[in-house]
């Protein structure tokens, strides 16, 4: 049994939140050099060339990428040969309210959601989803998901019987209703199967794969393909303000289904999509 | 970017002339306003209380920064979500508010209020908003300071990037360019 100490969680957590939240991830900078490339609407360009001039800035002065700096999305796969000494929760949360700090991040959590409100003031409670996976090691992989892009979120009870193409309709359906809200071009999380509350993490974990990999699966990696060409063909482009790069890529996960289900959870992240990982 | 200069306040004749699609930089004082800061707005108005600063001509920048580091004037500051402030916006237009900056689109009720008032609608660049810091010179705190990132400020710009989305004719920036690059939806 391997131990890790709770202290260790958060001094890694909150280093991965200032890095993330200044800098880019080469898959996604590559990805909005290539957009550029690809666009051909004048508007869309010069939105894209500034979206690459915002990555130098918050780069060099130290900046928040955007000034939604998001909620704390915390991925924890733990394995279970490895002992934490101390409370995980707790540290996570600790890690959070470090890095949100340290960065000058802004801290947009409030406490109770319906009345009153209340910001919390440091960002915490992170939103955690933990997993136990065989191994001594604990991976923790962190997301900051502001909620321009989180509000368009939608999930979509099918009938079985529409198949592939009611998968592909219900994505577009999501991005056009979006429209320039959530910030193209965006990055779509898809997830597909089992049930609704795990359609729904499984949209929001493909979101964590660096973008240009395609899944393992053949036909999981199609129907990518096949959304991402079809989104693209919607002509939203960048801010929404018309082209031909409405989103820089789909990442999608399915599972095994009941024989009456066909979930469909689609998870929409901002050009700005900051994420990173660790491992201990 | 590049585009026309304009100063806010604004003369209501220089935003007529002004079309959907148009690239602009704005020069001089916009009003940093969020959800909870609209709330409080419209209540003040419905209440028939004075207003923190007159909207008479004025314009309201949907943004709630990021804290801003020593020696800098404001942290990250790009636009959040209009279609959150729907709700408010027509009461805000009556009451003399000229323009707007956010991104994404608007309701058919508040895009018939820009009309009705010869209003604009400007997007800047959402996702931005380490680039716009940039062109924002001073901030002030203007009212409610205990709602934090949401309270109003009055910040100096220069130079500010938007693009006009909806036009004082109603014009749509949004349906107008999407339509050039639609493409069959099916495959």
């Amino acid at each position: 049994m391997r131990e890790i100490d709770s202290s260790q969680i958060s001094a890694a957590l909150s280093e991965l939140i200032v890095k993330t939240s200044t800098s880019l991830g080469d898959d996604i900078l590559t990805a909005l050099h290539k957009a550029y490339e690809a666009e051909v609407s004048p508007a869309g360009r010069d939105i894209l060339l500034s979206l690459l001039e915002n990555a130098c800035i918050a780069g060099e002065k130290k900046i928040p990428l955007c000034q939604d700096t998001g909620t704390a999305i915390v991925f924890a796969e733990a394995g279970q040969d490895v002992h934490i000494n101390g409370n995980l929760v707790d540290a996570i949360n600790l890690g959070v309210r470090q890095g949100y700090e340290q960065a000058y991040l802004r801290k947009s959590i409030v406490s109770q959601p319906f009345s009153e409100r209340v910001n919390t003031q440091d960002n915490t409670p992170a939103v955690i989803h933990t997993e136990i996976v065989p191994g001594d090691r604990l991976k923790l992989s962190f997301m900051a998901k502001g909620s321009g892009a989180e509000n368009m979120s939608r999930l979509f009870m099918l009938k079985p019987g529409v198949g592939h193409e009611g998968v592909i309709e219900a994505v577009l359906e999501t991005v056009e209703n979006a429209g320039g809200s959530p910030c193209p071009p965006i990055i779509i999380g898809l997830g597909v199967g089992a049930t609704a509350e795990k359609a729904m993490f499984m949209a929001k974990k493909a979101l964590l794969r660096p973008l240009g990999v395609s899944s393992p699966e053949a036909e999981v990696a199609a129907l990518e393909a096949e959304v991402l060409k079809r989104v693209n063909g919607l002509g939203i482009g960048p801010l929404g303000l018309g082209g031909r790069v409405t989103a820089l890529g789909v990442m999608a996960e399915a599972a095994p289904t009941h024989i009456a289900s066909l979930p469909v959870a689609v998870n929409l992240q901002c050009h700005s999509a900051r994420h990173g990982e660790v491992v201990l | 970017m590049s585009g026309i200069k304009l100063n806010s306040p604004f003369n209501p004749a220089e935003l007529e002339k002004l079309q959907a699609g148009d690239r602009v930089l704005i020069s001089g004082v916009i009003y940093a306003a969020r959800d909870a800061a609209h709330k409080r707005l419209v209540e003040a108005l419905n209440q028939g209380k004075p207003l923190p600063f007159d909207l008479k001509g004025q314009t309201v920048y949907y943004m709630g920064p990021s804290p801003a580091k020593p020696g800098e004037v404001i942290g990250s500051a790009g636009p959040t979500t209009s279609s959150r402030m729907d709700r408010y916006t027509p009461e805000l237009l009556d009451a003399g508010l000229l323009a707007i900056i956010g991104k994404g689109n608007r309701s058919a009720e508040v895009s018939r209020a820009i009309v009705g008032k010869k209003a604009v609608y400007f997007i800047s660049i959402g996702g931005a908003g380490a680039l716009l810091s940039q062109r924002i010179k001073e901030s002030r705190m203007v009212a409610y300071p205990e709602l934090g990132a949401e309270a109003i400020l009055a910040l100096k710009v220069e130079d500010f990037p938007a693009i006009v989305a909806i036009d004082s004719q109603g014009n749509n920036a949004f349906t107008l360019g999407q339509s050039i690059y639609r493409t069959a939806k099916e495959a």
